[in-house]
């Protein structure tokens, strides 16, 4: 093993950074404003990822709270685990989905978020029940410590691989007659659907740069880690500054900056400084561990692992198939949206997709993280491996740990699993065959 | 009025039970021609639409604890429930190869995900996600619910080849209705004696109504009621007691048993919930679609895998149901690894510690063995409610 990351060259260093600030500045700038409403006397409106309104919810001058990244930023920054523990000592069970009890044990221990400072309760909370069972229950769970008004939004699941205008007009019924009405209600504010429209315009002018930054994974060398870098560049369009003009300069400057890194023949910066030698080109399937995910990440570029393709990057929508928000059909529009994100499309779409980015981004094949909380992804998993492998001959691994319960990531097992797999892509290439 | 004790009757229903070939079903279909089965799990499907078009509805819970699964683990991680694992086995053995169709039901994500999983597998069977709404107004999940069963419908015309009439579902409802109210007095007659109606067996009877045509069952019901009536059973000093959450995976028919032997006398429950989820009789003049979505959005069951739209009325079923059914304090009984299940427990338990009601809890699969511990439990239970209640 010989390690292929660069320490940090100045140039490329700033470069890196230069991105990296702006998203920091504007997720504190965030955090600042949510943990304020109570003085500032904004309204919070909490809703999830997958099926995040965030264009509808500035209409309202809300400020959008995604416990799920609450979640995340609890797990990179160590707390989950005794949040979780929380949680189970008040009684839920250690089987059910961490993120959950990471949000409910951080509440019941003064919700005090990234920034060091208490989160606001909620004014509303808005269930977007797209993708994910355990959210309706996640909700019904803050309801009855919240007693807020909360909005249920149903995506039918798109069981069959396409939408059918009966899913179209339920979902637009749902926003005209119940979601906005309700919206109206708890902000004082009326609905205005040009600045709906003005904001999905915005949407869609950064879902476009996105895009070009994902598909520069096509590349080779792959100026981009798709799926831990990726993780950065998702954070703004499916947090709360999809249709914001920071949104805009954040992805332009971000494609900008990955042309270069891609006319220069750059690798993917990592913790450690720039890629130097991409060995191997992976596909990930399920989301990240990220209680370790620094480590884990390290377990790939030590390697010159790049993921070029990952399906978690399309939880909070799934751009790179041509969608973008449309503001001549501002509901419809909104309701494409949230039938198309990953987790509610059905497993033989997903089983195409992780196909498609095997064939169309030249890797060697696939890795599935399983993460033990999420049934949404993780069922069926091991028939997607067999399927993709099937389809595709290349050779897939299977690992699993779990998104913010330390208890699940087990590095000496990752590690493991992870160094066989490299030395599977290797026999493969020399034609030798995968080993069982 | 029958002339079958209630042994030979519930040997028939253990029958079945045990059978994890369908033959049952498998005979039913050979007995005429252009007969089609469809498969459905848990936990609901308008089961009179499959009847409408001349078919015959098979639940399937799984593979209990009388399957050896061999494939099926090789499809599921550790840590997912049991009966998405054994579902598989019973396709993958070809168990289920008489089906002509099956229907997967929105009540999580493992088994919605196997629908995806079934298509794979099964790419030449008609296969259909049947999603029901979560919104309760007849002019928005109402008509999206009209728009699912339509879809269905179809897709039952193109296996028969043969069209549905609004009458012929309306004539499904009918004998539907009528099932459905044997199993009301079913229950009914339950809660009032329990010892006279025994839950394991009543279960079995619920069990057996999963493969045999609906008429049959509503006679094999009545029979029963009527056997169960004209025979002494001894009265044993137990505590009533509801027990909720095995509304999917299906508990092993020994641990019914075993809470009964603890000293339970389980008064209601929530499983094979298909036959009991609507809970008044639905119109049989009107449109039949219609008549079967207001049913569903206004007079089911609560359970788990449904939202609950009034935070007041959150777990109110339960509190409900303790009161009518006379109980003594509530069982909950959730499948390993069922979120669903799992994620609601804590709102319900609050509920009833608000309303005064004493609850336990445990965890089971499909296949459990040893059931000491959950007797223990359920016998310590029941002695500190007796003691309770003479307190
Ligand atoms: S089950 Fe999966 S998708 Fe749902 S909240 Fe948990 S981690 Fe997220
Ligand atoms: S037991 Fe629970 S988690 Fe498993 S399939 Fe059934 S409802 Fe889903």
């Amino acid at each position: 093993m010989k390690p292929s990351a660069a320490k940090p060259a100045s140039t490329q260093d700033v470069l890196k950074d230069a991105s990296m600030l702006k998203q920091k500045e504007m997720i504190n700038a965030h955090y600042e404003r949510l943990c304020a409403a109570p003085e500032t006397g904004e309204k919070v409106c909490s809703t999830f990822v997958p099926g995040n309104l965030n264009e509808l919810i500035m209409c309202f001058d809300l400020v959008n709270n995604l416990p799920e990244v609450n979640a995340i930023q609890s797990g990179l920054r160590r707390k989950s685990g005794a949040y979780i523990m929380e949680a189970e000592r008040a009684g839920h069970s250690e089987d059910v989905c961490t993120y959950v009890k990471s949000d409910i044990g951080m509440m019941l221990k003064g919700n005090i978020g990234p920034t060091g400072k208490p989160l606001p309760k909620p004014d509303v909370l808005l269930l977007s029940y797209t993708g994910c069972f355990t959210f309706l229950k996640w909700f019904e769970l803050l309801r009855e410590q919240y007693k807020c008004p909360t909005i249920f939004l149903q995506t039918p699941y798109m069981a069959d691989g396409k939408i059918t205008p009966n899913m179209i007009q339920y979902m637009v019924k749902q926003l005209k007659e119940d979601v906005i009405p309700t919206l109206e209600e708890v902000s004082g504010v009326k609905f205005d659907i040009d600045r709906l429209r003005e904001y999905l315009a915005k949407s869609a002018r950064a879902e476009d740069d996105l895009v070009a930054v994902l598909q520069s994974a096509k590349n080779k060398p792959s100026p981009i880690d798709a799926y831990f870098g990726g993780i950065y560049y998702i954070g703004p369009i499916f947090g709360a500054f999809r249709g914001t003009d920071d949104a805009i300069d954040y992805y332009r400057f971000l494609r900008e900056e990955v042309g270069e890194r891609m006319a220069k023949g750059l690798g993917p910066v990592t913790p450690d400084g720039t890629m130097e030698e991409e060995k191997y080109r992976l596909v990930v399937e399920g989301p990240p561990n990220y209680t370790n995910f620094r480590q884990f990440w390290k377990m790939f570029y030590d390697e010159g692992a790049t993921v070029v393709a990952s399906s978690y990057t399309k939880v909070g929508g799934t751009y790179d198939f041509g969608f973008r928000h449309d503001p001549d059909r501002p509901l419809e529009s909104l309701a494409e949206y949230c039938l198309n994100v990953y987790t509610n499309r059905s497993l033989p779409m997903r089983i195409d997709m992780l196909v498609n980015y095997i064939n169309e981004y030249e890797a060697d094949g696939l890795l599935i993280n399983s993460i033990k909380s999420c049934n949404s992804f993780s069922a069926g998993q091991l028939l997607i491996m067999r399927e993709v492998e099937k389809r595709t001959g290349k050779p897939a691994a299977f690992i699993e740990t779990d998104l913010v319960d330390p208890r699940y990531f087990s590095a000496a097992n990752v590690k493991n699993r992870l160094e066989s797999y490299f030395q599977m892509v290797e026999q493969k290439r020399s034609g030798k065959g995968v080993a069982a | 009025m029958t002339d079958k004790s209630t042994a030979e009757i519930v040997a028939r229903a253990e029958a079945l039970y045990d059978d994890v070939d369908f033959t049952a079903a498998r005979e039913w279909k050979a007995a005429g021609e252009n007969r089609h089965v469809i498969g459905h799990l848990p936990i609901y499907v308008p089961r009179e639409l499959i009847h409408a078009a001349g078919m015959l509805p098979l639940g399937i819970m799984g593979g209990g604890d009388q399957l050896e699964v061999i494939h099926g683990d090789a499809y599921y991680q550790s840590y997912i429930c049991r009966i998405p694992r054994s579902t598989i086995e019973l396709g993958l053995s070809g168990r289920l190869d008489f089906v002509s169709g099956m229907l997967f039901p929105s009540i999580c994500d493992v088994i919605r995900n196997l629908s995806g999983m079934w298509m794979t597998l099964f790419p030449d069977l008609y296969v259909k996600y049947f999603d029901t709404p979560q919104t309760y107004d007849d002019e928005i999940g109402g008509r999206f619910y009209e728009g699912e069963m339509r879809e269905l419908l179809e897709g039952l015309e193109g296996i028969s080849g043969r069209k549905v009439t609004d009458d012929d579902i309306r004539a499904s409802i009918a004998l539907y209705n009528e099932n459905r109210r044997a199993i009301r007095d079913l229950y009914d007659y339950r809660a009032a004696r329990p010892w006279q109606f025994p839950a394991w067996e009543s279960y079995l009877l619920m069990r057996a109504g999963l493969i045999l045509p609906v008429e049959e069952h509503t006679r094999m019901i009545r029979d029963y009621i009527a056997a169960a009536e004209a025979e002494k059973r001894p009265i044993k000093d137990n505590a009533r007691v509801i027990v909720t959450g095995m509304f999917c995976e299906q508990p092993p028919l020994n641990l019914i048993k075993s809470l009964e032997l603890a000293g339970c006398y389980v008064v209601d429950d929530d499983f094979t919930l298909v036959a009991r989820m609507l809970t008044e009789e639905v119109p049989t003049t009107g449109d039949p679609l219609r008549n079967l979505s207001h049913a569903f959005l206004h007079h089911s069951m609560s359970t788990a895998p449904k939202y609950e739209p009034d935070v007041e009325t959150k777990g109110r079923f339960l509190v409900d149901a303790v009161r009518e059914k006379g109980a003594e304090g509530v069982i909950f009984a959730s499948t390993s690894f069922c979120d669903p299940a799992l994620l609601d427990r804590p709102m319900l338990q609050n509920v009833l510690s608000e309303a005064g009601i004493p609850y336990i809890a445990f965890k089971y699969a499909e296949n459990s063995g040893q059931m000491q511990p959950i007797r223990e439990q359920a016998g310590t239970f029941a002695d500190s409610i007796k003691l309770w209640s003479a307190a």
